[in-house]
């Protein structure tokens, strides 16, 4: 059984009287430890395809199913329990907790989602670099630096899946070519399946598959 | 989950204790002032309580003599009678110099005696054994015990304070009146088929027993003004509190969509945010109660002065703890917190995980909600004024100064908007357009802050211009009243005569001060008798009166009653005034009487000591030229052997009056620095909280070409032009109040009115308070923003979000 399933799925987004198509009859498949690229124009609708596959927002039509649990069918709390458990998400904009040490970013949500490891987390802080910023807190470090602990946080409870949108947009090329190096080493370890949402065709080219947005539709 | 959660909501709080201390500090203050309030109203309404045991006696039926003093004869003649009467023998005695109340009663048949029994072992009221022994208050007994006079002082804390009991043979000879009463109470079981009293002693009157409490029913309208005043030092710290979550909900918006995001779900997190607020207010509602327990403390002398001198209330305020107010003022800092927390709940509840900041920040400024006050504002307003122009009495005082107040706040905004639109429409220049334009914008940030500071500095032009024409009145009625260059008091009446006929032909004239103590309609009243003299006719402070008001004053053809007897029975010129059984006089003028408590009569000498002939003669005025005041005084004391205090010149009791009405307004004074202080302190963690949001629009100026410097003096700049706009719009806003206290809220709470005066040199005292308060608010920010380094400013540009 495939990972995760999209189908034919819808999303528009309502304007006063308008209605504006963002994603139209989707159809997705990815497999558990895969990894997938998604290229496409500003406005393609790439971000909103990985927000829906995070349950971070609900869809018009269609399904997306999750290791076979159908999103359609959760309510809040459910989409919440979801992601806690099944997904971790890293942004362009890092979004750590300024009033946390990295240490306490990095921990976070396996924290929250009762599977802090500390072995792990230990494992994890010293591949990502992070050790010794470890008391540090975000605003203390680099966009290079703020970006692994925002990955480190995202793979800490060991997710099947981890959604990444634009991670390195903010950084510059060098940082960039390491932040991904050790995104996809991590995603490998981890047998987590990754789905990201780049501009970079040069990035989307380093992952097992490709897949370009247009206009709200797959090409 | 649930711990992780909080620990990360908490750590906020770590990165930023000056906001930490901010919300903490905010909601001690406002719980320690409401606290205050409660715990002083509270222990002066136990006091009352207490003293209520010992007044229990005024709730039965008196026996009073014309004259003011019984016989004992009459008294045996009565019981011989079969009326079941106890005897009572009232007077003063001096301890160290103050006056203590003396009640002489009969151990055997006082109702008052059941107080005194002796309790585990300890000396009580027995008839053989306490006849050197006194009973009173700890605080009375500790001074009759210091005086030295070698009588046993027993404590009983039902005594009322300024007051002791003893057996009435002791008391004869302390009083010096042998032989003599004072009144008899009639006790409540009284035998069938007795003599009617006109038929045993027909000099005797019988005073029907009083239904309520004096003191509790007169100052209840003080305690209803504390609480008000609480109420508003309340609401303005919770201005602070308000602004301090708001800005921390603002601040963590992507803490909580970081932890929506991660799996936290929008309940979970709300429940998770309100535990953590409501432990927040319970720590500041609890260092509230301690703050609140001190300034009580404070001020507890001076609300028992309040009561001593405005309503002749004799209170011993001592300060306990109480379950009562700390639940109420825990109840208080919950409810407050959840009040002043309540928009920003609502909107966590509503967070959309995907939301923009930027984008809730801008429909936060908007001119909608600035049209919302506006309107709600004036509904306020047209409220307030509509119950005025309809009902009467305290509570539509109240109700029209709550609406007021809450009108004027809602508007402030709108109407500081209005202006700052004015002003960058006459700006000229880039940078002063800039300015003007920024301050409107920074101003949903400040409103809270500046509501606080004009409801502050409303309050205190209010209250203050109520003193001050209260003082400017009450000065001028003393000038008014104490026309006699000097006062002498006797010690005996054979003494007081002796001195009147020394001094008559040595001066202008000697004006009596006769009196006797009686009750009309129930109520406790004083007659006095005037012999008819020019000092009178010039000077007395009459507010209204009859055609010869003076010609049938001195002809016994009317009588003058006092402001507060004239509004509370609602007599006037003309109205006929039932003096005792049998004597009844046209009311002919009624005079200002401030600080008296009681109702007052004024009239003929000759007609007071027809109808009670006994009155003590021992007090008179002295119309003397003011040069020969000091050796006629020296005189006086050396040929009678006077104590210094019984022969007072007039700048003497002007000056003691005038302090006694300084200690009356402590506590108002007191109440008013504290609420500015904490506008001033809602000013102060308005900026700094603001201050995170500040460098974003700051740094493009510094950019384009702007100095620190003057970037911070424009800052600084702006909080004082606020405060100053503030202040203009507080000036109507605090006259309206001093109207309505006035005109409404004092003529129901102490009886009588007062002209308003207006004292433009204490509001620029006050202008400038508020000006510094608000200079010294943003001295910290501006200074911050001075010392600010470049890398700091560019970080804005390097990490735009």
């Amino acid at each position: 059984m495939p990972l995760l399933e999209i189908e034919h799925l819808a999303k528009a987004y309502v304007t006063g009287e308008e209605r504006q198509p963002v994603l139209e009859d989707v159809d997705l498949v990815l497999d558990a430890g895969e990894t997938l690229a998604l290229t496409g124009e500003s406005g393609s609708g790439k971000s909103t395809l990985l927000h829906l596959v995070g349950a971070l927002d609900g869809f018009d039509a269609g399904e997306i199913r999750l290791a076979g649990t159908p999103l359609s069918g959760l309510d809040e709390a459910g989409r919440a329990r979801l992601r806690l458990a099944s997904i971790g998400l890293v942004f362009q904009q890092f979004n750590l907790v300024p009033s946390l040490t990295v240490a306490q970013n990095l921990a976070l949500q396996a924290r929250m989602a009762g599977r802090a490891d500390p072995d792990w987390l230990a494992e994890l802080g010293q591949r990502l670099g992070l050790s010794r910023f470890a008391d540090r807190y975000p605003q203390q470090l680099s966009g290079g630096q703020q970006q692994r602990v925002a990955i480190g946080r995202a793979l800490a409870a060991r997710p099947p899946l981890l959604l990444a949108d634009e991670p390195t947009g903010n950084l510059d090329e060098t940082t960039s070519d390491r932040v991904l190096e050790l995104m996809l080493e991590l995603v490998d370890d981890t047998g987590a399946a990754l789905f990201l949402v780049t501009h970079s065709r040069q990035l989307a080219g380093r992952l097992d598959r490709h897949l370009h947005l247009s206009r709200g539709r797959i090409a | 989950m649930n711990g992780v959660a909080l620990a990360t909501l908490l750590s906020h709080w770590r990165r930023h204790p000056l906001q930490l201390f901010t919300l903490i500090t905010g909601l001690a203050l406002a719980t320690g002032l409401w606290t205050a309030v409660q715990a002083i109203n509270a222990e002066a309404r136990a006091s009352y309580a207490e003293a209520e045991a010992q007044l229990a006696a005024g709730r039965q039926a008196l026996l009073v003599a014309r004259d003011g003093t019984i016989p004992v004869d009459q008294y045996v003649t009565l019981r011989r009678a079969g009326w079941r009467v106890s005897p009572v023998l009232e007077g003063e005695v001096e301890y160290n110099g103050a006056a203590v109340t003396l009640l002489g009663i009969d151990p055997l048949t006082s109702p008052l005696a059941r107080h005194l029994a002796p309790t585990d072992g300890e000396a009580g009221l027995d008839p053989l054994a306490a006849r050197r022994t006194l009973f009173a208050g700890p605080a009375t007994a500790e001074r009759i015990r210091s005086a030295g006079t070698g009588l046993q002082v027993v404590v009983r804390d039902a005594v009322a304070p300024g007051t002791a009991i003893a057996d009435i043979g002791l008391a004869e000879t302390l009083l010096d009146r042998p032989g003599t009463l004072s009144h008899l109470v009639v006790l409540s079981a009284q035998p069938r088929g007795r003599p009617p009293l006109d038929a045993v002693a027909p000099g005797l009157t019988r005073i029907e027993a009083s239904g309520a409490h004096d003191a509790r029913r007169l100052t209840r309208s003080f305690h209803l003004n504390l609480t008000a005043l609480g109420l508003l030092s309340f609401a303005v710290g919770l201005f602070i509190v308000q602004g301090t979550v708001g800005l921390a909900f603002e601040q963590r918006r992507g803490m909580f969509r970081t932890l929506r995001a991660i799996g936290l779900p929008a309940r979970r997190l709300l429940a998770i945010a309100l535990a953590e607020l409501l432990a927040l207010a319970l720590l500041g509602g609890a260092l509230g109660i301690a703050l609140g327990y001190a300034i009580a403390a404070a001020l507890v002398p001076d609300v028992a002065a309040t009561l001593r001198g405005l309503y002749g209330a004799a209170v011993d305020i001592g300060l306990a703890l109480r379950p009562g107010w700390i639940a109420a003022g825990l109840g208080m800092a919950l409810l407050g917190t959840l009040l002043a927390a309540a928009q920003g709940l609502w909107r966590l509840r509503r967070l959309p995980v995907l939301a923009t900041a930027r984008a809730e920040a801008a429909t936060r400024s908007n001119a909608t909600t600035l049209r919302f006050q506006a309107l709600a504002g004036l509904a306020s307003l047209g409220l307030a004024g509509s119950v005025i122009a309809g009902l009467d009495g305290l509570v539509a005082g109240f109700v029209f100064v709550a609406g007021l107040l809450l009108g004027a706040a809602l508007l402030l905004p709108p109407a500081l908007a209005g202006m700052l639109a004015l002003g960058a429409r006459l700006a000229r220049g880039p940078v002063a357009q800039w300015a003007w334009a920024d301050t409107r914008e920074q101003l949903p940030g400040l409103s809270l802050a500046l509501m606080a500071l004009l409801l502050a500095l409303a309050a205190n032009i209010g209250v203050g211009t109520m003193v001050s024409s209260f003082k400017q009145t009450f000065t001028g009625w003393l000038d008014q009243r104490l026309v006699s260059e000097l006062y002498v008091t006797a010690e005996t009446d054979a003494q007081g005569q002796a001195i009147h006929d020394w001094l008559e032909p040595r001066v202008d004239a000697v004006l009596p001060i006769r009196h006797a103590d009686t009750r009309i309609d129930g109520r406790p009243a004083a007659i006095y008798g005037i012999v008819d003299h020019e000092t009178y006719r010039r000077h007395w402070p009459l507010l209204a009166s009859a055609p010869r008001v003076w010609d049938r004053v001195a002809t016994a053809e009317g009588a003058l009653i006092n402001e507060q007897f004239a509004r509370r029975a609602g007599l006037a010129p003309g109205d006929a005034l039932p003096l005792a059984p049998g004597w009844r006089l046209p009311v002919v003028g009624v005079y200002s009487d401030y600080g008296n408590p009681d109702r007052q009569v004024i009239v003929a000498l000759d007609a007071l000591l027809e109808r009670f002939p006994g009155v003590a003669n021992r007090q008179f005025g002295v119309r003397v030229a003011p040069d020969r005041v000091e050796t006629l005084a020296a005189g006086l004391r050396d040929r009678f052997g006077l104590p210094a205090r019984s022969v007072i010149d007039q700048a003497a009791v002007k000056a003691h009056s005038l302090a006694i009405f300084d200690k009356t307004f402590l506590v108002t004074g007191a109440l008013n620095v504290l609420t500015l202080g904490v506008a001033g302190f809602a000013i102060l963690t308005s900026l700094l909280t603001l201050w995170t949001m500040r460098l974003p629009r700051l740094a493009p100026l510094w950019a384009l070409g702007l100095t620190r410097p003057r970037l911070a003096a424009m800052e600084l700049l702006r909080s004082v032009a606020l405060a100053g706009l503030t202040f203009l719009l507080a000036l109507p806003l605090g006259l309206s109040l001093a109207w309505a206290l006035l005109a409404i809220i004092n003529v129901e709470a102490f009886g009588w009115r007062l002209p308003m005066f207006l004292f433009p040199g204490d509001w620029l005292t006050l202008g400038a308070l508020a000006l510094l308060a608000a200079a010294l608010a943003a001295a910290l920010p501006a200074w911050r923003l001075y010392r600010t380094p470049p890398a700091e400013l560019l970080e804005v540009f390097a990490d735009e979000r």
